[in-house]
């Protein structure tokens, strides 16, 4: 085990400065690494005082909606008489994206300090840490470091002597891309099937038990004990100048035809083209970037021409006609075909879809089947306009963006790349005509 | 919801298709027994504990059978039809016996890109299985491939049982088998 590369000096290391020290794994090691001072100096301060800071400092949701954390967490009606809860998302599923499964494997008490601190913030006692069950290894971390830390007092009754009780603990999945979806997670979590819930209520109403609850995504949480160390106003300073909107410091996973993989921490608004060429090493064995798919396999597919300009915040992911996402970045070379690939993502949303609406339950499989179809070389000329409608259908029209995502890369595919669509077509057609003048 | 215990529903399972001949043994004995009970107490509801428990179970006996969900049904206060709905919205639960080593290949597109189709390939050929989701003669191994197993800049990731794997390609598949031989 070991961490894939040493930082690049033009990454801005935050998140991930202790990655690959197996040494900050452990409580006292942390603490060594000024761990659980944040945790220390948020329980003495009242929780809507953290809220402000957190408001302040510009933290944006980093589970893929990039939603005001702050804002999130002051949704919660403190007072109220009824137990809050906190969850944390860590059911990292998102093709493409492995930034959390990193956070947990070597910085387990950066993520449970962020969790007891948060849970303090929303009036929680208790805060449930949701991890996939194929994450053998981080769930093996998180829960020895989860013991370690009750056992020693920081978390738990009377958490470092506060006499404030914040529990963390590790709940295991079982299997379910769509348990990341918060309402879905909080159903699996109450041991049901993990069905997405129709909103309203939000979760800060009723979520978790009928009860008020806050989800936060793994990254967002471990970024707060660094922001209550150092300051909003240090938080906010990592971010390009004309746009105060995106703040801090944001991890990449780099995946796909890229010569070095791998999670990168930058700052927001870092130039794209450069970070993929210079930092990541641009396509391996002298190939090109063809496409890139930057926040998760829901987000549009632009062109590399589109990507080489592009900034690497929210806003300027959606200059580029993508979005930010998971930042789970996806880089696909000229050596790949287009339509393969659309149709195995297609694949994978038609075999995650709960199934409960009929948009996402038929369309997924529809899509699947016409654009494996076309790359079989049995697809007509009408595919395309029976792809996008049905994708037209998919999108907007279900109780959660599951079947959004899945008409998201084969709408935006076929926008750019309709000509390595037709190109198959155009065999077929081609093929086709004897068979039927015969 | 309620769902209360069922006095015919255990023994409305008995004698599934699926079973592997042999009695089921009760799991919650002892200090799993003891470990479940500590679990339920994290939660305002015993119900919230079902996802650990049926780990538990399958941990314990290789798979998930309709006597194990009964039991699980009986400690958790739930009906047994209710707890089979629920494994079978998972896909980690294995609702038959599988080999000796549960074999997962990572073929999403992230790690189809980079060649996973060749290291399914490669498993099917060297385990003897042939055919994905067919446990090979012995009994040793069960292949199939998986949705996006979360290590994309690991490609190809593997699963063998709780065994995470990391940057397997068609080469390494020999060795890898060697160490579960």
């Amino acid at each position: 085990m070991g961490y894939p590369h040493k930082p690049h000096p033009r990454e801005t290391v935050v998140l991930s400065e202790h990655f690959g020290a197996a040494e900050a794994r452990s409580l006292d090691g942390w603490k060594t690494r000024g761990g659980y001072q944040a945790l220390q100096q948020a329980l003495g301060m009242e929780p809507t005082a953290i809220q402000q800071v957190v408001k302040d400092s510009g933290l944006r949701g980093r589970g893929g909606a990039g939603f005001p954390t702050g804002l999130k967490w002051s949704f919660m009606k403190l007072g109220d008489g009824k137990p809050h809860y906190l969850c944390c998302n860590a059911d990292e599923s998102e093709p493409g994206t492995f930034k959390d499964r990193e956070i947990m494997r070597w910085t387990p008490h950066a993520l449970i300090e962020g969790c007891a601190i948060g849970a303090y913030a929303i009036g929680a006692e208790d805060c449930y840490i949701y991890i996939r069950g194929e994450f053998t290894e981080p769930l093996e971390v998180m829960e020895r470091a989860c013991a370690e830390a009750r056992a020693a007092g920081v978390t738990g009754p009377n958490a470092m002597g506060s006499g404030k009780t914040v529990n963390v603990w590790v709940h295991k999945g079982a299997g379910a891309y769509i348990c990341g979806e918060e309402t879905a997670l909080m159903n699996s979590l109450e041991g049901k099937r993990g069905n997405p819930r129709i909103k309203p209520p939000f979760p800060a109403v009723a979520g978790l038990f009928g009860m008020p609850t806050t989800i936060n995504n793994v990254e967002t949480l471990a970024a707060v004990p660094h922001i209550l160390n150092k300051g909003a106003e240090w938080y906010k300073k990592l971010s390009r100048p004309d746009n105060p909107k995106s703040t801090g410091t944001k991890l990449w996973s780099v995946c796909g035809n890229i010569t070095r993989p791998g999670n990168y921490e930058v700052q927001m608004g870092f130039p794209f083209g450069e970070f993929l060429q210079d930092l990541c090493g641009g396509a391996p064995n002298g190939r090109k970037i063809k496409a890139v798919i930057p926040g998760g396999s829901s987000v549009p597919i632009i062109t590399w021409e589109e990507a080489e300009s592009a900034l690497m915040d929210y806003e300027g992911m959606v200059a580029a006609n993508t979005m930010l996402g998971s930042a789970g970045c996806i880089v696909i070379d000229d050596a790949q075909s287009m339509p393969k690939v659309i149709a195995r993502l297609a694949r994978f949303y038609a075999h995650e879809s709960c199934a409960q609406c009929t948009q996402c339950r038929e369309g997924t499989a529809w899509t699947t089947k016409i654009l494996e179809r076309i790359v079989a070389g049995d697809g007509t000329a009408e595919d395309f306009d029976t792809l996008l409608s049905i994708a037209d259908n998919m999108t907007g029209k279900t109780i959660c963006v599951l079947s959004d995502s899945c008409a998201t890369p084969v709408v935006s595919g076929l926008q750019r790349w309709k000509h390595e669509f037709e190109a198959l077509i155009t065999r077929t057609t081609i093929h086709a005509v004897p068979a039927l003048v015969g | 919801m309620s769902h209360g215990p069922s006095a015919s529903g255990g023994a409305a399972l008995k004698g599934g298709h699926h079973g592997s001949g042999d009695p089921h043994v009760p799991v919650f004995t002892g200090e799993t027994r003891t470990k479940l009970d500590d679990l339920v107490t994290r939660y305002p509801n015993k119900q919230a504990a079902l996802l650990p428990a049926l780990w538990m179970l399958q941990d314990a006996r290789g798979w998930v059978s309709e006597e194990g969900m009964a039991e699980v049904a009986q400690m958790l206060d739930l009906t047994p039809a209710y707890v089979q709905g629920v494994v079978t919205f998972y896909t980690m639960y294995h609702q038959h016996p599988v080999g000796k080593y549960f074999i997962q290949v990572c073929t999403t597109s992230p790690c189809g890109v980079c060649g996973a189709e060749d290291v399914v390939k490669a498993f099917l050929d060297k385990t003897g299985c042939g055919e994905l989701g067919v446990t090979s003669p012995d009994g040793k191994f069960t292949v199939i491939e998986v949705e996006c197993l979360g290590a994309c800049g690991f490609a190809t990731p593997v699963m063998v049982n709780a065994d995470f794997l990391e940057s397997v390609t068609p080469e390494t598949v020999p060795d890898v088998l060697k160490r579960y031989g």
